[in-house]
């Protein structure tokens, strides 16, 4: 509970939240108090003080009735922002049925009520809003019923399509599974759900009907003498800006600030993503930056083959750190060594939260703002990847660097065709001929197994299944000379026989070029069975690295054995529970 | 005495040319008290049949029974008898409402018994189910935010407990947790399966885990049955060549993995 409310309680008080609430107080305060406290004044003509300018006396004037215009800007607080929340009410509450009502009904009525509901949308809602004030006539309730009704397509759509998205979680699932009627999945499980959005719209809504009453007013179609709301008064004042602008600027500020308050409300409460779901969506972003980076990159510069070090990649105390909750930075990996020979195949292991993608990332240098990267040594064949990057380092990793992630439909651009994302980087790194580019994307394309290259080549990710996106990134990292590819649980999201395929193609790619690869799982059993050598990571450390073919004879500390002995395998004995592995990391034999 | 059979089972989606046959003419029979592991891969349909079970998707033809009552019909006698099936899902993070404590989550599931309870009774079930699945049952208030992935699962399980079910689905319960949590997981279900005698169709891609949970396997592949029979039996000699596909793409600890010649 306590994780639920801290962030509403730090977001209320930021500075927005404090100016919010105190803002929105101070005009509730004048609504309820404003017709007490000013009410006569506002109303008490004096034919001697007529159309005054500001003075200290009537800071923003007398009209020509000689009322103080200040006295009828804070008196009339009361009914611009009742008129505002009631049309906001209305629109909000009819919304709601409106919107809701679809998710229960036979499809053939669902789908004439959402036509409607589109059909209305296409309505520009102040035009709807000046159809209904002909109807009800120009009057106050008249305009507070206009600007609610033809508010309610915009919120009745709004959620129509928020409860369809949460219609479809496993949890209504559930609830419907144990005999939760429609309704009664709408109340207990829809509603909560949509609050937050809807709170979010009704505030930004407020804030228009605000404006549309003074629009109103202001035309003349909403409130009528001898009533007055701000809009009202701004009509009545604009006449004569030229002799008193304060008797127009007056109640223009009144609009304002309360619309903006009402807008920063939205702000307040809208929820913001957290922090975790913002780092990995920061990375994911960068993913294909660097490739795009080394892209542009200048071609002039010949490239300099680093010397054939004895290394392709090393690091030394590397140290992965990214912000917290709380705004301080939280370390994510603890000094970790790693080095990996020209053509090793190299295994991470660990489960999610220990480290071993993020590791991976900042040994191709694209640990980006805000994570901060230190350690004693980070080089990529003789790339010193903690220093600024040139363009030749960037060509260089761009060339014989490739990355293989979990999900390749967010790391190939789903607007170019396959062909093109191959043969980009070698025209612009290595200059080659558009058609020699294609030629070489053909055999890398067919190197891993894909039929009929050269109709692939003109085709887009979507027309490719999951085993064959992954097949393609391979196939791109082929392209140049490549030295090192990080795989970062390339097969994760596939069935155990495509798996099988595409690591076929990466093992024969990695024999074809002699390239060294990283590959990362939190399947030990994979990782042991494709890798050289295997190293296990649990929280931001390396715990053992032994060879591949050694894990169950040598494999000494406690986590690896656990991770070893607490997945079932072909040959697990049924008949006895499965170990698991206890907090302290170490395996736990159930009696 | 439970009898969970399904016959000649079709789930379609869509009509007309985009069709797609998702389950096409499967019968299986789970025995009482044991487990059918139902494996294959992403597509194969195993998925729909689960649906289909619960009434979350009509079935275009075929019956799935419980004690001889057709489950997938519309009447309350169907309906009354699907509540005694229950689904327990892959993704605990979907799978419970965000905004609802667990403690209600449970509680609202109670009404899958068809009978009344009071406030009391339900709060002592609550409490008693989250102690059955190891869940302090003093945190019955907290929110789902609250709970690791491992944990909700557990949770999760508790609530299809909840309507004392007679079959218990498992949706490929363990994919989407870290292999540590799927050794609890896997553990809890059996001991609960021990406890409460219930029938378990247990559905994963991951063939380890459904022969180590399973005492008989069915394996599909693009909406058919294409082999079926006791666990061991299957396992150490399949008759079906996707079936021996499929062994040999597990990876097995301690062996190379067997990716054929490579150039």
């Amino acid at each position: 509970m306590a994780a639920q409310i801290s962030p509403m309680r730090a977001r209320l008080a930021s500075p927005v939240g404090v100016t919010t609430v105190t803002g929105l107080g101070v005009v509730l305060l004048l609504a309820v108090f404003g017709p007490i406290l000013w009410g006569t004044q506002a109303e008490a003509t004096s034919v001697a003080d007529r159309l005054l300018g500001a003075s200290w006396q009537h800071p923003f004037g007398t009209d020509e009735l000689g009322r103080d215009v200040l006295a009828r800007v804070l008196a009339g607080t009361r009914t611009s922002v009742l008129l505002a929340l009631g049309a906001t009410g209305i629109a909000v509450a009819l919304g709601i049925v409106l919107g809701l009502l679809p998710t229960v009904l036979p499809r053939v009525l669902r789908r004439m009520l959402t036509g409607l509901i589109d059909i209305l949308l296409a309505f520009p809602w102040l035009l709807l809003a000046l159809f209904f004030s002909a109807i009800w006539g120009a009057s106050a309730t008249g305009a507070m019923l206009a600007v609610g009704f033809a508010g309610i397509p915009a919120f009745a759509r709004l959620n129509y399509t928020l409860a369809s998205s949460i219609m479809g979680r496993d949890y209504v699932r559930a609830a419907r599974i144990v005999g939760v009627g429609p309704l009664g999945v709408l109340v207990r499980h829809v509603l909560p759900n949509a609050a937050g959005p809807l709170l979010v719209n009704a505030a930004v809504h407020a804030s228009g009907a605000l404006l549309s009453f003074a629009g109103l007013s202001f035309l003349g179609l909403g409130v009528q003498s001898p009533e007055y709301d701000w809009g009202r008064l701004l009509r009545e004042g604009i006449a004569r800006i030229y002799v008193n602008p304060m008797a127009a600027i007056g109640p223009g500020i009144a609009i304002v600030v309360t619309g903006l308050l009402l807008t920063l409300v939205s702000d307040v409460f809208a929820t913001t993503p957290r922090r975790g779901a913002l780092i990995r969506n920061g990375l994911r972003g960068l993913r294909p930056a660097r490739r795009a980076g080394s892209m542009r990159a200048a071609s002039a510069s010949p490239l300099e083959l680093a010397d054939e070090a004895a290394v392709v990649s090393s690091a030394r105390e590397l140290r992965i750190a990214f912000p917290g909750a709380d705004g301080g930075a939280v370390e994510r990996v603890h000094g970790v060594d790693l080095e990996i020979a020209p053509g090793e195949v190299v295994g991470i292991v660990g489960e999610s939260g220990s480290g071993k993608s993020i590791t991976a990332m900042a040994l191709a240098g694209l640990i980006e703002q805000p994570g901060a990267v230190t350690a004693d040594e980070l080089r990529f064949r003789g790339v010193d990847l903690l220093a600024p990057s040139s363009p030749v380092s960037k060509r260089q990793l761009g060339l014989e660097l490739a990355m293989v992630f979990q999900d390749p439909l967010t790391s190939l651009n789903p607007a170019l065709t396959i062909g093109r994302q191959l043969t980009e980087a070698v025209e612009v790194h290595e200059g080659v001929s558009r058609a020699e580019a294609r030629e070489r994307a053909r055999q890398a394309l067919a190197s891993v197994g894909i039929p009929d290259p050269e109709r692939r080549l003109g085709q887009y990710p979507h027309e490719f299944s999951g085993g064959m996106r992954q097949r393609a990134m391979i196939a791109m990292g082929l392209m140049g000379s490549p030295r090192l590819i990080v795989a970062d649980e390339p097969t994760t999201a596939l069935d155990v026989t495509v798996q099988r395929q595409v690591l076929q193609n990466l093992r024969r790619a990695q024999a074809l070029t002699r390239t060294a690869v990283l590959f990362i799982s939190h399947d030990i059993a994979l990782v042991a069975g494709f890798c050289d050598r295997v190293l296990v990571m649990k929280d931001g450390v390396v715990v053992e690295q032994l060879a591949a073919d050694r894990l169950l004879v040598d494999a000494q500390h406690p986590y690896t054995k656990a991770l070893i002995a607490c997945v079932p395998d072909m040959t697990s004995d049924r008949t006895r529970p499965l170990p698991v592995i206890g907090e302290t990391g170490a395996v736990r034999r159930a009696s | 005495m439970t009898d969970f059979q399904i016959e000649n089972l079709q789930v379609r989606y869509g009509s007309g040319s985009h069709a797609h046959l998702a389950v096409d003419d499967v019968s299986l029979r789970v025995p009482e008290g044991r487990t059918l592991g139902l494996v294959g891969e992403s597509g194969s349909g195993k998925s729909s049949i689960a649906a289909a079970a619960v009434g979350l998707v009509r079935p275009s033809s075929g019956a799935i029974r419980l004690d001889g009552v057709d489950v997938s019909g519309r009447g309350s006698a169907a309906r009354a008898m699907r509540r005694r099936i229950q689904l327990v899902f892959q993704d605990p993070f979907s799978a419970l409402d965000p905004r609802m404590p667990i403690g209600a989550s449970i509680a609202e599931a109670t009404r899958a018994t068809g009978r009344r309870w009071s406030r009391a009774e339900k709060a002592d079930r609550v409490s008693e189910l989250l102690q059955r699945v190891h869940i302090d049952p003093s945190r019955a208030g907290e929110l789902p935010g609250a709970f690791s992935g491992g944990q909700r699962q557990r949770i999760t399980i508790a609530r299809a407990l909840a309507g004392e079910p007679e079959v218990l689905i498992a949706d490929e319960i363990t994919s989407a947790l870290d292999v540590s949590v799927q050794g609890v997981i896997l553990n809890l279900l059996r001991e609960l399966q021990g406890d409460l005698g219930l029938t378990v169709l247990f559905i994963s891609h991951n063939l380890a885990v459904v022969r180590y949970v399973s005492h008989e396997l069915c394996v599909m592949r693009h909406g058919r049955v294409v082999e079926t029979g006791e666990t061991e039996a299957v396992l150490a000699s399949p008759a079906d060549p996707y079936t021996a596909e499929l062994l040999r793409a597990v990876p097995v600890l301690g062996e190379r993995l067997d990716l054929g010649a490579t150039a």
